[in-house]
This record gives structure tokens, sequence and C-alpha cells, in this order.
């Protein structure tokens, strides 16, 4: 797996709260046996009702940093929600707070996901609108975004933050390694040795 | 000071830790289902691995499945798709699966407790995020990503950080008229949205002292609604006396070492808690969503409320949702007209969600113009449901009465909103589009709630119409 310290390139504003992960990918497109091709669906039914939604602003086309806003990615825990975003081109969001299911799932795609003060991440929005190819950089290592003159801080959890950095953000090689403890914590549990 | 249930659970089922400082944690039971296991099965595939432990996992069909005409191969190609990819997955890589011809098939989070398979103490996991139903029991029950279901297939673990907890004491009783959905609710308009960020919500009080099983089912299941990834109660004789008999509980003398297990992890009056909120049970009324998320809602005698009562950051997201629902502020909730009446999904239908929707339902008719379907949660709740006459209540008053699935919660069937209309909805999700239409629309609330808006064709006070 790839270290993830650094992500940069050009932001996608989308200050919105409470962005549900029904909204990320409507529930019609999760009637499929593989992620491919959802990227193209992220956000449609919003897009379909706002006709300047910046998933379809040619400004943003090659948006790689998503700005939102409080609660980011609530609801379902479909994995297909990030999986769209990464698809459409997302490689790292940046909002108020995250739901965790969403946030974990990010986590496990090598996607970080970054929270930052509300007030901070209006000017950074407003910027990105000002200069859609405006770069901006999320630094894990520092935990700072940084875009012009300008550096912010940002946090994550140290978990997901050490994971990412050191490449070890899919979880399934390691849990694998660990096959006798977890044979030996299976047969300690009373409901797996007939309560005895 | 002495731990809660939360962390006895926990620790009891910590493998270790991983480099990154998560710790990696057993995993009891594994339920899937066909949305979001089949790329999980493909990551499998793709790397050679087995299923651990295979009698772990327990499969359903649910979210895509027809409610009406199940005859396969299904009208939808791509649920028919879905239905055989689960199929041959199952097959090959040797886990259970609960098919259409099963009478015990069902939503995933009815069928693990109608079975037994949910008990006291355990960790219990699935690729949805109402696992938190399962709580219920007193045990710990997450939600997860198809990333994870592959890690829980092949290693039964997945890496985690160990949750805050907070107790959520309702006190007092609920008046007649007022449910568990209503409960859950006016918790979720407490505390937010995202209040449960980070904790594990450990319900207690009188309220769920007094509860069934299948109210503190209702409850534990919106925890994720209020932001709490699981939800629990702590397990008491109501617990037990559930389980006794249950095809997968455990049977005889091994029941009775059970039970004596599961009651010695109960959080103790001296367990100690991150944060603990009281909710007394007086203030709480049959209460009913105006908008796009769950904690936008207000006691069915009260007015919308007007924009400048949310603290300023939340004024835009307010704004949005009175456009999107095209309501009125300062407007009263009842008397909203009402085009779909949905009783369904893992949130409310149980058997006594039935029983409490008929009672309303009898000997009324669904008003003209409205389109009311009942959705059981398994094949099971139906059979109960049809011995006890309610089917004919229900079809006698107008509604539809159809098989097993998650139907219009979700909408990932043929069951679906059309255009703008307004559905009052006993399922979970107010979202903007949840229903199928992109621009449909739902009012969350009790299934006697539905039933009420149902015959009046708008939103009802149920207490009026119960004797």
């Amino acid at each position: 797996m790839s270290e993830v310290k650094q992500i940069t390139g050009a932001g996608v504003p989308l200050f919105l709260d409470d962005i549900d992960t029904d909204r990320i990918i409507p529930a019609r497109f999760l009637r499929c046996v593989s992620f491919d091709g959802l990227g193209e669906h992220a956000f449609e039914d919003d897009r379909k009702q706002d006709t300047n939604h910046p998933f379809d602003d040619e400004r943003f086309a090659n948006g790689k940093v998503l700005v939102s806003g409080r609660n980011f990615g609530c609801g379902s825990s479909r994995e297909h929600a990030p999986q769209s975003l990464m698809r459409w081109g997302i490689q790292a969001v940046i909002a108020e707070s995250f739901a965790e299911i969403f946030f974990g799932n990010c986590t496990g795609l090598g996607i970080p996901a970054v929270c930052a003060d509300r007030e901070e991440l209006k000017k950074l929005a407003a910027a990105i609108e000002a200069q859609p190819d405006l770069e901006v950089t999320v630094d894990l290592e520092a935990l700072q975004v940084r875009y012009g003159d300008t550096a912010i801080s940002c946090t994550t959890t140290e978990e997901a933050r050490s994971a990412l950095v050191s490449g070890q953000w899919d979880f399934l090689g390691q849990l694998l390694a660990e096959q006798p403890a977890i044979r030996s914590t299976a047969a300690s549990l009373p409901y797996l040795s007939n309560f005895a | 000071m002495t731990q809660n249930l939360f962390n006895k659970v926990y620790d009891q089922h910590v493998v270790g830790q991983l480099a990154s400082g998560q710790d990696q944690i057993f995993v009891g039971r594994h339920l899937i289902h066909e949305v979001t296991s089949p790329q999980a099965f493909e990551m499998l595939r793709e790397r050679g691995l087995k299923v651990m432990f295979p009698e772990r996992t327990l499969a359903t069909v649910d979210h895509i499945i027809p409610t009406d005409d199940q005859a396969r191969p299904f009208v939808d190609l791509l649920a028919e798709q879905m239905m055989s990819a689960i199929e041959v997955n199952c097959a090959e890589f040797g886990v259970e699966l609960l098919k259409l011809d099963d009478q015990r098939q069902g939503i995933v989070h009815v069928v693990g407790p109608e079975q037994g398979l949910t008990q006291p103490g355990i960790t219990l996991v699935c690729g949805d995020s109402h696992t938190s139903t399962h709580g219920a029991f007193g045990n710990i029950s997450l939600g997860i990503g198809t990333s994870q279901v592959a890690q829980v297939l092949a290693t039964q673990t997945l890496a985690m950080k160990r949750l805050e907890v907070r107790r959520i004491e309702v006190n007092g009783t609920l008046a007649s008229g007022v449910f568990a959905k209503d409960v859950a609710l006016h918790i979720i308009r407490v505390l937010g949205v995202e209040g449960g960020v980070g904790y594990a919500y450990e319900y207690a009080g009188t309220v769920f002292d007094a509860m069934d099983m299948e109210e503190r089912m209702t409850v534990c299941n919106m925890s994720i609604e209020g932001g709490a990834r699981c939800g629990y109660v702590n397990p008491d004789e109501t617990t037990v006396e559930y389980l006794r008999g249950r095809p997968l509980s455990p049977q005889g003398e091994e029941f009775e070492r059970a039970a004596e297990w599961w009651l010695s992890l109960a959080s103790g009056p001296d367990a100690e808690f991150d944060d603990v909120i009281k909710i007394d049970a007086a203030d709480i009324e049959p209460t009913v969503t105006w908008g796009i998320n769950p904690a936008q809602s207000v006691g069915v005698s009260k007015a919308i409320p007007a924009v400048s009562e949310f603290p300023e950051h939340e004024q835009v997201g307010v704004q949005e949702a009175l456009e999107f629902m095209d309501i009125q502020a300062e407007a009263p909730i009842a008397g909203l007209k009402i085009d779909v009446a949905f009783i369904g999904s893992c949130t409310n239908s149980r058997i006594s969600d039935l029983r409490e929707a008929a009672a309303v339902a009898k000997g009324n008719q669904v008003a003209d113009g409205v389109r009311a379907l009942i959705v059981p949660g398994s094949q099971l709740v139906r059979q109960q449901a049809e011995s006890e006459g309610l089917d004919k209540v229900f079809t006698e008053a107008g509604f539809e009465w159809r098989s097993a699935g998650c139907s219009m919660c979700l909408a990932m069937n043929p069951d679906k909103l059309q255009g703008r209309e307004i559905s009052a909805s006993s399922s979970n999700r107010n979202f903007k589009g949840r229903q199928g239409s992109p621009t449909g629309r739902t009012l969350l609330m009790s299934p006697a709630m539905v039933a009420a808006a149902a015959v009046n064709g708008c939103v009802t006070d149920v207490r009026n119409m119960l004797g």
C-alpha cells in the first residue's frame, strides 16, 4: 500500500452541512455487484435539481480536494459513497466534521478526511470559487491545509493519520497476520465455549 | 467505579493492537445482505482468501427484493444479478443464506433477533448502518463498510477505536399514543444528528426498563440517525425471556448459564460513563419530522419551528429543508396532507408495530388518493400477523399487504415514491430522495401515526384516535 502523506490538487467547494450518503450516491445506483462506474453518478440527484452544482461545473472538473461542512457523509454505511467520490476524482475531503462510518470507509480507501474550523472552511471555499485552479494541499504530517499564502491547521484521528502516512490503511493484511491471536480470543469467549 | 457494558464487552473481544493504533476486535456474529457484500467476496477472490469462520456469518436478502411479484428472474435485471451474486458467493464460500423460499428470510435486522442469533455480550457487525438495532440485547453492534465486510469474512475481526459511552436516561412513563419511535426521534432532536459521533449510546431509565425487546430495537436502530454508531440497552429479564427457546439461542442448561453471564454484563449502579443525559418521558409527544434529516422534527401538537429559532449556523440548512419540503415555518404539522403511507423497515416492521398500526386502521378506510403499504419485516412476522388476522384488518381498510423486505425505506426495489409525493413513513430516514423519487418527501413517525395519517389523508395526532 502506498503512503498517503500529502494530497495536492484543485478544490471543489460544496459548503453544506449534513450531506448524507444517499445524496452522495442515491440508492438506485447501489444495484450493482462492482464499484466500477459509480463516479459518474456522484451527487446525481442533487446535480439534477441544482444546475449550479459544483460536480457539474466545468471550473471544478479537475478537483481533487472536496470542501464541505458539518457531519459530512452521515446516514447509510454504503462504501459506495466514498467509492463514487474517489472514482469521480476526489482524493481528499476537508470538512467541519464527519460521520463516523463514512470517515472509516475513507481511511480504508486511502482518502484523507480531515476536519478544519468552520470559518476557515468558508474562506477556503470562497478562495476556490474565486480561483478554481487554486492548488490546495492536505498535509497529514504537518496536519495543515495550505492554499495560496494561507496555512490552516486541521485534525483527524491519530489512528487514521498514522495508518495513511505509514501506508498501512488497507487493514486486511494486518488483520490476517494475527490468525493465532484471533483463534485464541475466540476460544476465550463464553458464547463460543458453551458458556462453560 | 465499575466498567459499563460497552467496555466489558469491548475488552473481551480485543485481539491486539495494530501498528497504527487501532484495536483488532473479534466479531462474534456477522450478518450480510445482497447490497454491500458482492464487492467484499470479490476482494476475497482477488486475494485468494477463504472465509475464516463461515458459521459465524449469516446471509439474508432484503434490500432489492420485490415485495409483490417475487418470481425469478426478477423484472429488475440488476436486482436479479445481485440476487444471483449472493447465491453464488454464499455457496462458494460456505455461508448460510436465507433465500426467498426460506420462511426465516426478512430484513437482516429483524431476522437476527427473531432467530436468537442476536445475543447479549457479543460483537455483531453488518454492512448496514442500522446494525445498531441489535444493541437492544446489550452488546456491541456496528455498521461497517464493504472493505470491512471483506476483512470480517477473511479474519472475523475488524480494526476500530474504542468509543466513548454516553448514558441516555429516559425516566417517567410514556403517555398513551407515545411509542418507542417517538422516544428515538425526541432523543435525536435533543442531541442533534451528529451529537452521537464518537459515542456508543447506553439507553437506560424507567422508560427503557419497561420497554419490550421490539421497542428497544426501534430506539437502538435510530442511534445512527443521531450520529452514534451503536446504541444498547443493558440485558435484563426481558432480554432473557425474549431469547428463551429461539432457534439459535442456547438450549437447556446452557441457556441458564448463558443468562447468568448475560445479566452479569449490565452496567452496574456505579458504572462510569463519559457523559450522561437525562430526559423526562413527560416531554415526549407523538413526533413527526418536517425536514430532511431526522433531527428536524416536532411534536404533533406543535408548529414547525421558525428559522430564527435555530442557531445561526443551522439556519441555511433549515431553509434548505423548508424549501425542499415546500412547507411553511410556523404552520402546524398536523393537517399536512400525505400521498403515501408506508409501514415497514428495520425500524418499525415487527409484530408489535403491525399490531399498533392495525389498532388504528381497524374499521377505518385509507383516505381517497392515499397509497398505503404494509411491509412486514420478515416472513415470520408476516405469518404471525396473518395468524392474528391483521392482514385482513389492513386489506379491509385499503392497505396493501406485502411480502418481507426493506421496500420503500430506501426504495431499491420497485416500491418508490413518484415525483413530489409526500410519504408518512415508519422508516428511519427523511433524506432528500430517500424513498426513491429524487424530489420525493418523507415524514417520519411511529407506525400508529402512519396508520392515522393514512386514514385521515394528513398528519393526525393518533392520541385522538385511541380510546
